[in-house]
């Protein structure tokens, strides 16, 4: 068992995966609790759709995939989280509208280009082995960003996702934090996506949010909560994975949920 | 000077007139009920004293040193927190947020500012307890504590009293007056509730449909509106 598990790391693409997926999913945790509690949860889902979309869509002109698909993706959360009760368009159906559309055109250009190519196919269904050494450095560095922003906005994050009204009445800038949540979302899902595919990336954000929330009462234990439950989950999915050669992102899942349900029936036993 | 003037204030949704020349004061240590119908602007008249609405017409002042952003509010509760897991504690800090817009920490000041409204409020040995596992009443406590964070001037209630059961809205009104009477808190409230406003408060702002009403809680009582809508429940005040 140690020895397999020597082994698995002796391939330098799982190292690579390793830390980008572990920081990812750090990432995708703790914006998931905010998203989750403000009954965003397709939301990432839907930004997913857009992000295959924009990717088609850079596959066919040859333009870098990231540069392309963040710019579009933070618009398109930008817009999703504006969308309130009040709008003649309510929140789940304009998610749906978005990634359907989205989805359309990426598969239209697609077809009308190089047919479903290897790459486009990972981005469906993800894949460890798509991150080259440069996609590293970059994941790294922008997950590394969407962290530290998250902590220096903690506060005010918390007190937008509580009580968006008071917050705003007492003067706080919630445009301002909902256009960095819009932002940290749009480069956690994107880079998300490599690893865990478009189908599967909304797991990453709502998994532990909703698992940590079965026990935890308040609100950092529940973010500290899910950030290891994040961590754990990754490693065992990619480690299930190994050895099983099932998909990663399935695996993650699987891992997800199992446990979800051993914290659903923890928090029904505490009551 | 008053706390708040307001100087024919007008509100229009998409050019539907809701609010038509509007004019009426709060001075520091008053307690005024908003009172009126469905649809006769009571929310939006709120938004608009909060600084979330413009008016089409008209103009809000602040005196006596009040800044448009240390207005206490206290908001109906959304859907989404019966299932917030949020400590006492982290709602009631959350009202200090207002004055340090950079600093990302909440500094040994605001904590103590929080401990000492928590303690005000009898729910200081809460402060580790979730939110949404308290009852309603305590509930409107630590919104109360959170609100008072953000100002020790005015408070601004949004029908406060929704949902509690009938001895926590004496004990809710209780609380308010004490805040009122001994703290010097200006209190505006909206409320359905007009009989149990007058008893509250010391001016009546009743909104109707086309005029409104607005004056000492005496005045409202022998006026026209007031006697038509308390329907001889005169002996009050």
């Amino acid at each position: 068992m140690w020895d397999d598990l020597i082994q698995m790391f002796s391939y330098p693409f799982m190292t690579r995966a390793l830390i980008v997926g572990i920081l990812v999913s750090l990432c995708a945790a703790v914006l998931g609790v905010t998203l989750v509690l403000k009954r965003y949860s397709m939301i990432g889902d839907g930004l997913s759709h857009v992000g295959f979309g924009a990717l088609a869509v850079a596959a066919a002109f040859h333009i870098a995939p990231l540069y392309l698909a963040i710019p579009v993706v933070f618009v398109a959360a930008l817009v999703l989280l504006r969308i309130s009760e009040n709008s003649k368009i309510k929140g789940d159906a304009a998610i749906a509208l978005f990634s359907t559309s989205a989805l359309a055109i990426g598969v239209m250009i697609v077809s009308m280009t190089s047919g479903m190519n290897a790459d486009l196919n990972n981005y469906m269904f993800g894949s460890i082995l798509a991150m080259s050494e440069e996609d590293v450095r970059l994941s790294v560095i922008l997950t590394l960003a969407v962290l530290v922003l998250y902590v220096l906005f903690y506060h005010k994050i918390f007190a937008v996702t509580f009580d968006e009204t008071f917050a705003k009445a007492t003067g706080v800038k919630v445009e301002l934090y909902r256009t960095v949540l819009a932002f940290l979302i749009a480069i956690t899902i994107v880079l998300g996506m490599r690893m865990m595919g478009a189908l599967l990336i909304s797991s990453l954000i709502i998994f532990p949010a909703l698992t940590a929330m079965r026990v935890c009462k308040d609100f950092k234990s529940v973010i500290i909560c899910s950030l290891i439950l994040a961590m754990v989950s990754f490693t065992l999915g990619l480690a299930l994975s190994y050895f099983l050669a099932t998909p990663t992102g399935a695996s993650i899942v699987v891992v997800d949920m199992v446990f979800f349900l051993f914290f659903f029936i923890a928090g029904r036993k505490q009551g | 000077m008053a706390l708040i003037t307001c100087k024919n204030l007008s509100f229009a949704y998409e050019n539907q007139l809701v609010i038509d020349n509007l004019s009426f004061e709060v001075k520091t240590g008053e307690y005024l009920c908003i009172v009126g119908e469905n649809g006769t602007g009571k929310t939006t008249l709120m938004k608009g004293l909060l600084a979330l609405k413009k008016p089409t017409k008209g103009e809000i002042l602040t005196g006596d040193g009040l800044r448009a952003d240390q207005i206490g509010y206290l908001p109906q509760q959304t859907p989404s927190q019966k299932d917030f897991p949020a400590s006492v504690m982290e709602v009631v800090l959350s009202g200090c947020l207002n004055k340090k817009s950079f600093s990302p920490f909440y500094s040994k000041e605001d904590k103590e500012k929080a401990k000492a409204n928590m303690e005000l409020l009898g729910i200081w040995d809460k402060k580790k307890e979730c939110y949404k596992d308290l009852s309603g009443g305590y509930k409107q406590r630590v919104l109360l504590a959170r609100a008072l964070c953000a100002t020790s001037k005015m408070l601004l209630l949004d029908e406060p009293t929704t949902g509690l059961d009938p001895v926590a809205i004496i004990d809710f009104y209780e609380t308010l007056r004490e805040l009122n009477r001994k703290h010097g808190i200006t209190v505006i409230m909206v409320s359905h509730d007009i009989k149990e406003a007058v008893k509250q408060a010391d001016h009546v702002l009743h909104l109707t449909q086309d005029s409104y009403f607005f004056g000492t809680t005496k005045e409202y009582i022998k006026s026209n509106l007031g006697k038509e809508f308390l329907g001889g429940y005169e002996n009050v005040g």
